[in-house]
């Protein structure tokens, strides 16, 4: 799950990590009220889940109170790569001497969570990485101990020469570690760090990711969920447990399993369609599960076809059939249904769906290639 | 023979009376597993009744199930609020292997249980894995038994169902396997695919390899490397997501692409530069099996 850039800092001021003032505010009245109070310039901010916020214009320096009204009111319902901005930072603007990288995330080569310091701030980190490795210097952490205070001072000092930024610098970094670790983050970055002319480091930006799997132990990391930036049908399938990504074909897909519904939207592709959506209705045998799985398929006014993809193991293939039966009979389906079942109880599963008029096919290919035909027909 | 786990294995199970952990141990010990013992923390001296008249013996704790049981291996069907501390209490007891299906487990969690485990020499599979099956004789996790059968082709795959489904299409075609293992969707896993090529390339029976891997991470593209310059056997691969978009994350915890890495475009390239033949669908797998290995 991401988090806005003013909630990222929310966190990172209660680990102590300075960060100019800000407020967040939903008007152009309050962006001027905030700006007026700060005194001086400000940055607005545009608070969307999308990198490239500068470059699509919402990101605005105003010199006064007035101008950040002027730049909340056409940033605010501005629409930046699909999202719409409902929230602007108002932030006060720094005097910027140098900017660099900071990061941690966790890192699947070592195995740990990992710091990546970099004097190219306010760049794309990958890009550095894969561009100059040398400009980036990385440093995995033992969790027995977390980062240590040699080592903080290891990364800052390849930033700097100057010992009073080292130290400033050499705690900052201690205190994202320990950001990242309450808020359960799998991703949080100062892009950039910068150091002022009057010789203070601070974070003029935030970024983080949470780990999903730490949401049920952090209430208060939860409630920073935006729903606003999410469309309807995946805040349902989250509701439903179920795994679902919205894309732009018209081929709606329903399958077992994250690999096999990848392998399922790859074969839909190889045979010339278009997959309508990612969808894994997972490995319980709960036929209401299929029921929403249907309705959000369906709420898709893109989707010509329902494909479904089972390869039953731990789910059973008759609980499956069972959940389309029952959701033909609660909500209205237009779209053609074409169905592949095989493994457990696959000769049940084909009576339950024999008895409703449905017949299923036994080979994955076989279901892809019909449910492509029929998505051109439609 | 067979990789990580044979008729040698002796299971202990933990969680083995939950909703998951009852209804696999079943499937394990219809399967032929050796299924010694079972753990749950105040139901210690009840036993665990499974088919074929076999009777598994309950125990508060790990250390206690080993000690009396001979356990060498254990899985674990915990909860992801308690699976992280059923590894490390697993990595303590003795086993030398544990495998861990349990989805959902924090990932800052499984850090310090790889850690742990780790410096204990015990190898971990998974975690969000579906386990593995040595046909013939011993199944640990959650693998269909009626998929497989035995034969010479080794399989790594980090998805479940789709690695039945190439498993399948496999045994349909007459080629059988030595051991299928499935090493999981999280972004830290304790056994990655070079670990199993190397067991593989050092098992007498297997004669080749198919990898299934899928978008996020440069593990494949490691294990491509890992194959040109180490392994003697062929490999054959196929790489789910080339149609799954940048930065979202596909049900698996370890599926997304970060920016412009991870693609499957790039891990299919560089199998390819390394030698891997690579399936465009799951039903090509078993023609490039045939055609690495005549």
């Amino acid at each position: 799950m991401d988090i806005h850039e003013y909630q990222a800092k929310e966190r990172f001021v209660a680990a102590g990590i300075p960060v100019p003032p800000g407020r967040v505010v939903t008007t152009p009245e309050d962006a001027e009220a905030a700006a007026a109070e700060f005194g001086g310039m400000v940055v607005v901010k545009a608070q969307v889940h999308s990198g490239g916020r500068g470059k699509a214009g919402g990101v605005k320096l105003a010199k006064d109170a007035a101008e950040a009204r002027e730049h909340a009111l056409n940033i605010l319902g501005m629409d930046i790569n699909g999202l719409t901005v409902g929230k602007v930072l108002v932030t006060l603007a720094e005097d910027i001497e140098t900017e660099a990288y900071a990061g941690v995330l966790v890192d699947r080569k070592s195995q740990a969570v990992t710091f990546m310091i970099s004097a190219e701030g306010g760049v794309d980190i990958e890009e550095v990485a894969h561009s100059s490795p040398d400009a980036i210097r990385k440093l995995s952490v033992d969790p027995r101990y977390g980062i240590l205070p040699h080592q903080a001072y290891w990364l800052a000092n390849f930033l700097y020469d100057d010992p009073r930024l080292i130290k400033q610098t050499s705690r900052i970094l201690m205190q994202l570690y320990d950001a990242f670790i309450d808020s359960g983050a799998s991703m949080a970055e100062i892009n950039p760090l910068i150091t002022t002319p009057s010789g203070e480091v601070k974070a003029i930006d935030a970024k983080m990711s949470i780990d999903d799997s730490e949401l049920f132990r952090r209430p208060d990391v939860a409630a920073m969920r935006d729903t606003s930036s999410e469309p309807a049908s995946e805040i349902k399938a989250r509701e439903a447990g179920l795994s679902y990504v919205k894309l732009d074909g018209n081929v709606g897909c329903c399958v077992n399993g994250a690999g096999l519904a990848m392998a399922t939207m790859d074969l839909v592709k190889y045979y010339g369609g278009d997959p309508a959506n990612f969808l894994d209705i997972g490995g319980s045998s709960n036929p209401d599960k299929v029921v929403s799985a249907l309705e959000i398929i369906t709420s898709d006014p893109n989707v010509k076809v329902i494909l479904f993809n089972i390869f039953g193991g731990i789910t059973r293939c008759d609980d499956v059939a069972n959940g389309i039966v029952e959701a033909i009979k609660r909500i209205d389906i237009k779209p053609p249904i074409v169905i592949r079942l095989t493994g457990t109880n696959e000769e049940l599963a084909l009576e339950i769906l024999a008895q409703a008029g449905f017949s299923a096919y036994t080979s994955m290919d076989e279901v892809v290639e019909k449910a492509v035909e029929l998505a051109g027909v439609a | 023979m067979a990789i990580f786990i044979d008729a040698d294995t002796r299971l202990v199970v933990q969680g083995i009376t939950g909703r998951d952990g009852s209804f696999h141990t079943r499937e394990m010990i219809e399967y032929g597993t050796q299924v010694v013992a079972g753990v749950t923390p105040g139901k210690g001296g009840q036993t665990f009744e499974g088919p074929n008249g076999v009777s598994v013996p309950i125990f508060n704790a790990m250390d206690e199930a080993v000690s009396t049981t001979g356990a060498n291996t254990s899985v674990i069907y915990v909860p992801p609020a308690f699976a992280a501390d059923a590894i490390l209490e697993a990595a303590d007891s003795g086993v030398g292997l544990v495998v861990a299906i349990t989805e959902g487990v924090p990932v800052l969690d499984m850090a310090r249980a790889h850690a742990f485990a780790r410096d204990r020499g015990v190898r971990v599979l998974g975690p969000n894995c579906p386990g593995l099956i040595s046909p013939g004789k011993s199944k640990v996790g959650i693998l269909p038994g009626q998929i497989v059968a035995e034969g010479p082709v080794g399989v790594v795959s980090r998805s479940g169902t789709l690695t039945y489904e190439a498993v399948f299409q496999l045994t349909s075609a007459g080629l059988g396997q030595t051991t299928c293992v499935g090493i999981g969707g999280d972004p830290l896993i304790g056994t990655n695919f070079i670990d199993c090529l190397e067991a593989f390339e050092a098992d007498n029976d297997t004669t080749a390899v198919v990898m299934i891997g899928e978008i996020g991470g440069t593990d494949e593209q490691e294990a491509a490397v890992f194959v040109s310059e180490k392994m003697t056997k062929p490999v054959v691969g196929f790489i789910a997501g080339r149609t799954a978009p940048p930065g979202r994350r596909m049900g698996h915890a370890g599926a997304i692409i970060s920016g412009s890495a991870g693609t499957a475009e790039e891990k299919i390239k560089t199998f390819e530069e390394n030698g891997i033949a690579v399936a465009q669908r799951p039903a090509d797998i078993v023609g490039l099996l045939q055609a690495a290995t005549n």
